[in-house]
């Protein structure tokens, strides 16, 4: 076990970690949207509810929603640790400082990933926390079942008719574009996974997911306002 | 031409340390180093302390110069080191401001030079082959693949200088040992301590108090060897491989 704890103290280590949590939550972040887009069905919420039902109420997906929270956790401190670290390995700062080695998002890793959390917090509280543990979510009950759902749809579309709440979400998915588009291709290099020929691949698709998944999300508070405006 | 320099002063390794304006007359085929000498006379004349900086070969081997020079390692020109840039990339009346390399682990000990112990004591801790394995002649007679050797002497290209660590916003020495790494790991002498090696040299580095690399690339930028970070992920996949790989 000492070989464990050595390695997972050591400087690759602590970066393993970060690597193995970041795409495990990347992962998440497509499968997040993909239920998610059942949001813009005009269905009077139905596919979204029942699928919302089954999310909290499989077995086998609240044992991997349990996994995906001691993830962001995991992902979370870890990288507020080693943010402090380097703080404190860099010293003084310099007089005259260059933004011209490295791109911004890759120095300001642990300031995206505060501002993500942050917004985790506010995402989490307004959604997961009410339908799971308040009863602000109303049942309903669809044709054709034999048990009520709440109605997180509506939910949803109240929310999001806040103007505040649908800026929040647009800062919040900025910075996951940002943090995405460094640590999508910093978490292979970390591995150790660079090659002549994929590397490139992963740099291209890191890019690719950092702008396509955050527009992804982007887009359902954007409909809900369209709708909102549209209706008036 | 006349410069305007604006240098870091510092007595000792407990002085807080201040800038100082001076300004120096220079000609464009002076290189920096000498244009800080041209500054040097100057002050001694005036019996004032000269600025300490550390310097050697002054042809960009030894790993000596170092210098942050207006907010970069070695100045501003790619892959060359602070004895190699000229005065010519300077216009008369321009401010440069000169630091020393910034890093916990580089503590500044007077002026402009830094301790670089900490680079010393990862070498001790595994950069070297044990054994005698002969002479240039010796070394010939092993049959290498080109390819194999021209990538190890990329990375043996590897002065040691520092500015990686100077450039990284972590003080991570990632590229500095990953560099030594790879080149001793592609050679045949080199392959058989290897693990070891690895296992060694990171345990050292992490206790020289060096930030973890979060892949920024800064290093890559600001190596006057041109160290490829390539070095960094192929050390990352060698300490996995250590670590979780069979004895």
């Amino acid at each position: 076990m000492g070989w464990f704890i050595d390695f997972l103290t050591s400087s690759i280590g602590k970066k393993l970690v970060m690597s193995l949590t970041g795409l495990f939550l990347i992962s998440f972040l497509a499968i997040h949207l993909l239920g998610n887009i059942q949001l813009l069905f005009n269905d009077g919420g139905e596919s979204f509810n029942v699928y919302a039902h089954f999310m909290t109420s499989n077995p086998l997906i609240k044992f991997v929603s349990i996994g995906l929270y001691a993830g962001i956790l995991l992902h979370a401190i870890q990288g507020i640790f080693i943010a402090i670290q380097n703080k404190k390995a860099k010293g003084r700062k310099y007089e005259v400082s260059t933004l011209k080695n490295g791109n911004w998002a890759s120095k300001n890793m642990a300031l995206l990933g505060i501002l993500i959390f942050a917004f985790l917090c506010i995402h989490m509280g307004d959604f997961w926390w009410k339908m799971k543990f308040t009863d602000s979510v109303e049942m309903i009950t669809y044709d054709g079942y034999d048990y009520a759902v709440k109605d997180l749809y509506s939910k949803v579309y109240y929310s999001f008719s806040q103007m505040w709440i649908v800026i929040v979400y647009l800062i919040g998915l900025l910075a996951l574009a940002m943090h995405l588009y460094h640590g999508f291709q910093s978490a292979f290099t970390t591995l150790g996974l660079v090659h002549k020929k994929y590397t490139p691949i992963i740099k291209a698709m890191g890019i690719a997911y950092s702008i396509l998944i955050p527009i992804g999300f982007a887009i359902i508070p954007l409909y809900v306002v369209v709708k909102n405006l549209s209706n008036y | 031409m006349e410069l305007k320099l604006k240098i870091w002063r510092q007595k000792n390794q407990k002085d807080s340390g201040h800038f100082e304006s001076y300004k120096v007359e220079a000609e464009e085929h002076m290189s920096f180093l000498e244009m800080l000498d041209v500054l040097n006379q100057q002050l001694i004349e005036q019996k004032k302390e000269p600025v300490a900086f550390d310097h050697d070969c002054r042809e960009g081997i030894c790993g000596s110069c170092s210098l942050v020079i207006n907010g970069r390692p070695h100045g501003p020109q790619a892959g060359t080191t602070t004895c190699q840039l000229h005065m010519r990339a300077y216009k008369s009346g321009d401010t440069i401001t000169i630091e020393p390399f910034r890093a916990s682990s580089f503590p500044v000990i007077k002026d402009l030079v830094v301790d670089r112990s900490s680079f010393d004591n990862i070498i001790q801790s595994g950069g070297y082959i044990s054994v005698n394995t002969g002479q240039a002649p010796d070394g010939n007679a092993i049959p290498i693949e080109k390819d194999l050797s021209s990538e190890a002497f990329d990375s043996a290209t590897c002065i040691g200088c520092g500015a990686c660590v100077a450039a990284c916003p972590n003080g991570s020495a990632m590229l500095f040992t990953s560099a030594k790494i790879n080149h001793l790991q592609k050679m045949p002498q080199g392959k058989v301590e290897h693990k070891n090696r690895v296992k060694n040299m990171i345990k050292q580095m992490d206790k020289e108090g060096f930030g973890q690399c979060s892949n920024v690339g800064a290093c890559e930028v600001e190596c006057p060897k041109e160290i490829s970070t390539k070095n960094i992920a192929n050390l990352n996949r060698f300490y996995l491989g250590t670590v979780f790989g069979g004895e």
